[in-house]
């Protein structure tokens, strides 16, 4: 990364800052040229998602040079990690992303499950992929909802997030309890077996889906509009994406099909049929927007799947209820909604983590942000900055 | 769970009670709605033309003076006054019926109810309780604003908005100034309040005010010119510029029942009115045009650091061009205040009025609440490589046609 912002260390004579005054932070942006400008976008602005902070250098209203801030929601997760137990870090995970937090949950357990090498048992991990899958459609329904609200329509929100996110979230209550932090995945297996008649719901949510959709495409993707303001918008080629590090959806909009659950598939993801639908038109905001959008497709063809696969049995492995991973390291990482999600774990044999570090694909996939911007105007940086989806809890963490 | 209670999952019970709620405030909405326009109807049939009644009062109020033989002059001044006072009232009035059924029309096409407990009825009082709010709050100035600039530019966005009411016919005989020209004093009058704009965005002391600023005196001062030139066919058609002119040339009736509405003349009418209508949304700054105050983009925009009643000014104005355009365009498009068919001429002419501009003015609602934005850049291409091209192709064609006819 082109580091946004460089520590401004204080000068040597002068010693009143101290270190609990903590580092000075100072954008790069010094050179402003006669008729340009300065904005500073964010960290409260009403399209920024979250607590971003991005300033714009301006030529009118052409960018001629944006530098993200982060680090305005940093909580220190991966600190408070190792003074936790295993399970106690789970509920850390929620917090991490939490508009995918069962994809969190996932992928935390996946590391520590490497690590004890348990087994888990099938219905586990049926249950686990029907959530995570769901929860990466409700993630998806947000991104719809907030790209329509960042290009001035607002209705489709309302459509997406309003209605049918509540459904999920409704799915999601019944089986564990929580709407947005579900701590539901554990070590081992699943908190809960789903109640009575859940998957029979879920089906039929799945069918609900369907028609839905199409009203989504009438509301939003097929509308003149908002195609003439996405297409050929921030392009990202797909090299300098796979330089940038980036994954996921952002990665397959500009072309590589990676996806984690068909080149590398975990729990039993090597049972579904499903498409990875890539982008079309150079990686532009439209390819990103498109690409969530058929994904939120994909993801429900592969819940019904599993509806229809999903065998009797036991939901927990044989886990103790507290555990001493063995000392050693290891990375898991899966196919989160945002891209790859990883969990690199070194243990010291004790019940808390020595060190635990959370490839966050947010963080990642933002570095693309002050490239793609340049030479666009301030309407198109909200259009980037959306289709980028991400989550500010999981870029500062 | 008991065995008397639903056999429902309690979750689905949620849902399905939520599903019968609505569909039943929606059936009672309609049903409420076409109570409400049978009244309308019944009370317009009742009161008939309203000009008459303002005639009977000036006149009435003359007698009453020269029996009494009080001084001349207060007839007189009640006459003059009376006109801009009642106009005021409608601005108002409009603007909060607007602003409820804005809100409504936004509920309905997100699917969720919107106001509801305000006032009882559908939340009618909410538009009070919200003038209320906006009357008692403090107005905050920033630091380092340029303060008469500041200050004044509500009231240079709201005072042009008033004045273009004056010869703006609601029916027949209800005109307060019946200007000759009409159609280019609503039209002059209106683009001052590009000032205003200009004034609050240079004023705030912020960026993102004075961008918005900036975009909002570009994009009215191009879209005045389609606007004005999808007008022209109308004026030449009907050969005057004062509205009441335009209103009553479309009176009357081809082949004894199609009404001689200039939107129903072959290709120009429909083309204009549709060019009038897309520049009329862009003049309003509203959605799919709404760049200005871009919400998403420029926070606010010239109006971010306005709050309380100099907000309110902004507002009012901004719902007083959405009401005079879709006026405007009943007038010159819509036939005025003339009856779509014969057989209907028993409904006062205000009605026709009234009714035409709600046509519009759900138009308007509708556009706001279902499309996205444009991008600035768009915009001005649109304008300036569309409208404005068809428009001066309109004219000329439509020249050509009367030139063809006067043979």
């Amino acid at each position: 990364m082109t580091s946004p912002t460089t520590p401004n260390t204080p000068p040597k004579n002068h010693g009143q800052a101290t270190l609990a005054d903590g580092p000075v932070f100072e954008t790069k942006i010094e050179q402003v040229g006669e008729h340009e400008m300065i904005l500073n976008m964010g960290p409260q602005h009403p399209s920024t998602h979250g607590v971003l902070r991005v300033v714009l250098k301006l030529d009118g209203e052409v960018i001629t040079e944006a530098v993200p801030d982060v680090g305005y929601l940093h909580r220190g997760l991966e600190k408070l990690s190792e003074n936790r137990t295993y399970p106690m870090n789970i509920v850390l995970s929620d917090r991490n992303d939490y508009l995918s937090a069962m994809n969190n949950n996932w992928a935390f357990c996946l590391a520590v499950e490497k690590l004890l090498k348990v087994e888990i048992p099938s219905r586990a991990e049926f249950i686990r992929v029907i959530v995570g899958e769901l929860n990466r459609i409700a993630s998806h329904m947000v991104f719809y909802g907030t790209y329509g609200i960042d290009l001035g329509a607002f209705t489709p929100f309302l459509y997406s997030f309003g209605r049918d996110r509540e459904e999920i979230l409704d799915l999601f209550e019944e089986i564990c309890g929580a709407r947005i932090t579900y701590n539901f995945i554990r070590v081992g297996g699943v908190m809960l077996d789903a109640p009575e008649g859940w998957i029979e719901r879920v089906k039929a949510f799945v069918d609900r889906m369907a028609p839905r959709l199409v009203e989504y495409d009438k509301l939003l993707t097929l509308n003149p509009i908002f195609i003439d303001r996405n297409l050929g918008i921030g392009r990202l080629p797909a090299e300098k994406a796979l330089a940038l590090g980036l994954t996921g959806p952002n990665l397959r909009a500009s072309g590589p099909a990676l996806d984690l659950r068909k080149d590398h598939p975990y729990s039993v993801y090597k049972e579904f049929h499903f498409d990875v639908p890539v982008g079309k038109g150079g990686g532009d905001c439209y390819d990103r927007f498109m690409v969530r959008r058929q994904e939120i497709t994909e993801s429900l063809k592969i819940v019904r799947q599993a509806c229809e696969k999903i065998p009797s049995g036991p939901v927990m492995g044989k886990v103790g209820r507290v555990y001493r991973p063995p000392a050693g390291e290891v990375f898991a990482q899966l196919e989160a909604p945002r891209g790859w999600l990883g969990s690199y774990l070194v243990s010291d044999g004790t019940e808390r983590p020595y060190r635990h570090h959370i490839r966050a694909p947010s963080f990642i996939n933002l570095q693309a942000l002050s490239d793609l911007v340049k030479g666009l105007k301030v309407a198109d940086t909200v259009a980037v900055l959306g289709s980028l989806d991400f989550v500010l809890g999981e870029v500062d963490r | 769970m008991t065995d008397d209670q639903s056999t429902l999952n309690p979750y689905l019970q949620k849902l399905a009670d939520k599903e019968i709620r609505r569909i039943q405030s929606w059936r009672r909405a309609a049903l409420w709605l076409l109570g409400l326009s049978a009244l309308g109807i019944l009370v317009a049939i009742l009161v008939g033309e309203l000009g008459r009644y303002l005639t009977l009062a000036a006149e009435g109020l003359r007698n009453l003076v020269v029996a009494h033989h009080w001084p001349g002059w207060i007839p007189e001044t009640l006459i003059l006054i009376t006109p801009p006072v009642l106009l005021l009232g409608v601005m108002l009035g409009s603007t909060a019926v607007l602003v409820w059924w804005e809100r409504k029309v936004a509920a309905h096409t997100q699917i969720r109810l919107g106001p509801m407990e305000t006032g009882g009825w559908h939340g009618w009082a909410q538009v009070v309780a919200d003038g209320i709010k906006l009357f008692l709050k403090e107005v905050i100035e920033p630091d380092g604003i340029d303060k008469w600039v500041f200050r004044w530019a509500p009231f240079v966005v709201f005072v042009p908005a008033y004045l273009c009411f004056a010869p703006l016919p609601f029916g027949e005989g209800l005109v307060a100034v019946d200007l000759d020209i009409g159609l280019f004093f609503v039209m002059a009058v209106s683009g001052l309040s590009t000032v205003g704009i200009l004034m609050a965005g240079w004023g705030s002391a912020n960026k993102y005010s004075i961008l918005g600023g900036l975009r909002g005196a570009a994009q009215i001062v191009s879209y005045e010119i389609p606007r004005f030139l999808s007008c022209v066919p109308v004026v030449m058609w009907a050969g005057t510029l004062a509205l009441t002119g335009i209103a009553s040339a479309q009176t009357g009736y081809v082949w004894g029942w199609f009404p001689r509405w200039f939107i129903f003349y072959p290709v120009i009418g429909q083309v204009c009115f549709a060019i009038y209508l897309i520049t009329t949304i862009a003049e309003t700054n509203r959605v799919p045009f709404d760049v200005p105050e871009a919400e998403s983009e420029l926070v606010s925009g010239f109006h971010t650091e306005y709050g309380g009643l100099m907000f309110a000014f902004f507002y009012l104005g901004e719902y007083t061009y959405v009401f005079v355009g879709s006026l405007l365009g009943t007038t010159l498009f819509l036939g005025g205040g003339s009856p779509l068919f014969p057989f209907l001429s028993f409904l006062p002419s205000w009605f026709w009025f009234l009714g035409k501009t709600s046509i519009l003015i759900f138009v308007f609602l509708l556009a706001r609440w279902t499309l996205p934005r444009l991008r600035v850049d768009r915009i001005m291409d649109l304008c300036w490589k569309v409208f404005l091209e068809w428009t001066f192709i309109l004219v000329v064609v439509m020249g050509f046609v009367i030139l063809w006819r006067m043979r």
